[in-house]
């Protein structure tokens, strides 16, 4: 915590670039479409979604009230099935876990499944800073590991990129020949990864679910690397957030029918997984299990009341689909590996405020992200929460073009605004005042922060000649 | 038209808003005939200022809280309090409470003010029980649900059955009709960039929906637009749904 540097404060700048690149506007809102629409068909088909929903938050709240017991209790049930369990609070001790792991297996190739954690503690670079050769095994972030970039979105990590993209990558990087048939490559990406697969004495995933009744590892998929990481290689590491806790096998009939639904409007993924320790004698699969519960400032989120709720999030991704900002600005703008509406909370609680305080603002607040949320988080109250937050707490760059600091405008506006004298003369004087640069009832550029934004791509209404509370007096009684 | 006739007319308060106070007072002055021409008795008390939403939008509850306040005190007199607006109705309906959640003094008065408080569609259409207030406008119009009034008030017939009911109106849909504008409040000035380019992509479902005006419920939406209209000289016009509705032409 406090460690990680992003650069928060450069979403601008960033959205700025993608909101010129004609090519990722397409790429992002082609995609982004496509799987909110299918997300729309898919929840139309099951009747009772919405109470599936409330069972999902009910599930997760509870969860989160009693996250020792179902932590110990699925510690329990891996170690009594055979499993290893190891603790990280931290996201250098989550790496170092998996580095000795690693070592003692004597495994250098190392297959990994698609997890937002270990992007989140940097495992790669943790491992080959090492000399240990981590091979990602989706196609989506096999194809963001050779262009050396973070996830672009929650499931679709190379969303940004079009199949022109990829083709271009695949042949710097693999040799491959020019082709723009997805199928084609597919089967490129297939061929250079079946290598690995051979060679890899370690496979590495993350969770979807993790079952404390039974000690069952969820995984879910459409590729079948996942299937392929957790079975070829002798030893199995599962990297679990500590949140990723259900209670119950019976609850992934609630949470298995939202997830597919809700991140690409499947009713279940191709593949879905029930891990419960390693394999045992005359069957197929990993020798040895390893699950690695992660805290990294998770623990911290769970104190906070209100800010809990981020921890109920199962990553489907379906309100970055939804969200008019991501859907301009893309995921990369977010400067850290979660992204959209939901990376703009988990962001700041898992690198801090003071890191990603822009985050929070970076939003229009117009909630189709909460009801979109398969676990219905409320994701715009709590935007308002961090962003009261950050007010408070952490000291904001004074803006461009600014005489004052925002708070003291907001000081002095909330101080005219309890006087009706105040904004009355204070409407008055502004009105005066526009007369030398309103024309025919527009104002074309502001130079004073903050309506010198407003100014930057439209025109501002003047002031009215009569306010309202002036044409009144004149309207009558009636 | 179908004026209600009931016995005791409701005394109703306005809360203009403070954007269509100073930009777009016409909206308060076509709420007002539309509410008299439906026999309601109007009244409004200079003393209201705004009700404290770009503060709290912003993160500044303790100006928020000082501003709002003073609100809840205004409007004991009136059975319903009317605004043109579904975002600033929303604030006090919804983000009231959070806003008070610490201050149980002022939480009573939220509490009784809340039920009352309406925005102008659904205080026609649910209580005056009125879809047809007698307006006509021979052009096409588009209606733009604010994201406020859509998914914190859950309005979304009521505009489009008064729209329906305007004489010579034809009302089109959009087809992403619930996509946000790009307005946000302070989102406009923070984020200048992405809230125009989802300005500009409304308006390009406005324009392909062969909409002459897109019609909203509410002020910072439609300076918002009208703003981006005007800039690139778009042969789009932006209307408030009160004033269509005191249209008769």
């Amino acid at each position: 915590m406090g460690k990680t540097r992003i650069q928060s404060g450069e979403i601008h700048e960033r959205a700025r670039q993608v909101l010129a690149d004609a090519h990722l506007q397409e790429a992002y809102r082609s995609s982004t479409l496509r799987l909110y629409s299918h997300r729309l068909q898919a929840v139309s088909e099951l009747p009772g979604f919405e109470r599936l929903r409330e069972r999902a938050y009910a599930l997760k709240r509870e969860v989160m009230q009693h996250l020792d017991y179902y932590l110990a209790q699925f510690a329990e049930n891996v170690e009594r099935r055979g499993g290893h369990i190891h603790w990280a609070a931290t996201a250098a001790e989550a790496c170092a876990v998996v580095r000795e792991i690693a070592a003692d297996a004597g495994a250098r190739e190392i297959v990994k499944a698609k997890t937002m954690l270990s992007e989140e503690i940097g495992l790669n670079r943790a491992l080959e800073a090492v000399g240990l050769c981590p091979y990602e095994t989706d196609l989506g972030e096999f194809i963001v590991q050779l262009s050396g970039e973070g996830p672009a979105h929650i499931v679709a990590p190379a969303m940004h990129m079009t199949r022109h993209d990829v083709s271009r990558l695949f042949v710097t990087h693999l040799h491959s020949e020019p082709t723009d048939v997805p199928e084609e490559l597919t089967a490129i990406a297939r061929r250079a990864l079946r290598e690995k697969f051979a060679c890899a004495g370690l496979g590495l995933t993350g969770a979807n679910f993790a079952v404390a009744e039974t000690g069952t590892i969820v995984l879910v998929e459409n590729e079948g690397n996942i299937r392929f990481s957790t079975t070829a290689p002798r030893v199995h590491v599962a990297l679990v957030g500590i949140e990723k806790l259900i209670p119950r096998l019976a609850d992934l009939a609630v949470f298995l029918r939202l997830l597919g639904r809700s991140g690409t409007g499947q009713k279940l993924t191709v593949y879905t997984s029930l891990l419960t320790g390693p394999c045992r004698p005359g069957e197929d699969g990993p020798e040895e299990l390893h699950v690695v519960l992660v805290d990294n400032g998770r623990v911290a989120t769970l104190a906070d009341p209100k800010m809990r709720e981020v921890l109920y999030c199962i990553r489907c991704g379906g309100c970055l689909n939804a969200c008019p900002v991501y859907r301009k600005i893309g995921g990369h703008a977010y400067g850290w590996v979660y992204s959209g509406p939901i990376g703009a909370l988990v962001t700041p609680q898992l690198v801090g405020l003071e890191s990603a305080r822009e985050l929070p603002f970076a939003s229009s607040l117009c909630a189709v992200c909460r009801d979109v949320c398969p676990v219905k988080i409320n994701i715009p109250g709590l935007l308002l929460y961090l962003r009261s937050q950050a007010q408070e707490r952490v000291r904001a760059p004074q803006p461009e073009g600014s005489l004052l600091r925002e708070r003291t405008l907001m000081r002095l506006w909330a101080w005219a605004m309890k006087r009706p004298w105040a904004y009355s003369l204070g409407s008055r004087l502004a009105r005066l005042g526009q007369r030398f640069i309103a024309r025919e009832g527009w104002i074309r550029r502001l130079t004073l922060h903050p309506l010198s934004g407003w100014t930057k791509g439209r025109d501002l209404p003047a002031l009215a000649p009569k306010t309202f509370r002036e044409r009144w007096k004149e309207m009558g009684k009636q | 038209m179908n004026s209600p006739t009931r016995a005791t007319k409701p005394r109703v308060a306005l809360f203009i808003t403070c954007l269509a106070d100073q930009f777009l007072p016409q909206i308060g002055e076509c709420l007002v005939q539309v509410l008299r021409r439906l026999g309601v008795e109007v009244i409004f008390n200079p003393a209201q200022t705004c009700c404290g939403q770009p503060a709290f939008n912003t993160g500044y509850r303790r100006e928020a809280h000082e501003v709002a306040a003073r609100l809840l005190d205004l409007f004991d007199d009136a059975d319903y309090v009317v605004a043109p607006s579904g975002s600033c109705t929303s604030m006090v309906r919804v983000f009231y409470p959070e806003l008070f959640a610490n201050d149980p003094e002022s939480l009573r008065k939220v509490e009784r003010l809340r039920s009352r408080f309406l925005e102008f569609s659904e205080f026609l259409v649910k209580v005056l029980e009125v879809e047809d207030v007698g307006a006509s406008f021979p052009h096409r119009v588009a209606y733009h649900d604010s994201c406020h009034l859509l998914r914190e008030l859950l309005v979304e017939t009521e505009p489009r059955r008064l729209i329906r009911a305007v004489r010579g109106v034809e009302l089109l849909e959009l087809g992403d009709h619930q996509l946000c504008c790009g307005f946000g409040g302070t989102f406009s000035v923070k984020f200048p960039e992405v809230s125009v380019a989802l300005g500009e992509e409304k308006l390009r479902a406005v324009a392909a929906s062969g909409a002459e005006y897109v019609v909203a419920n509410d002020a910072g939406c439609l300076m918002h637009l009208a703003g981006v209209i005007h800039r690139q000289q778009l042969p789009l016009r932006t209307m408030h749904l009160a004033e269509l509705l005191a249209k008769r032409e």
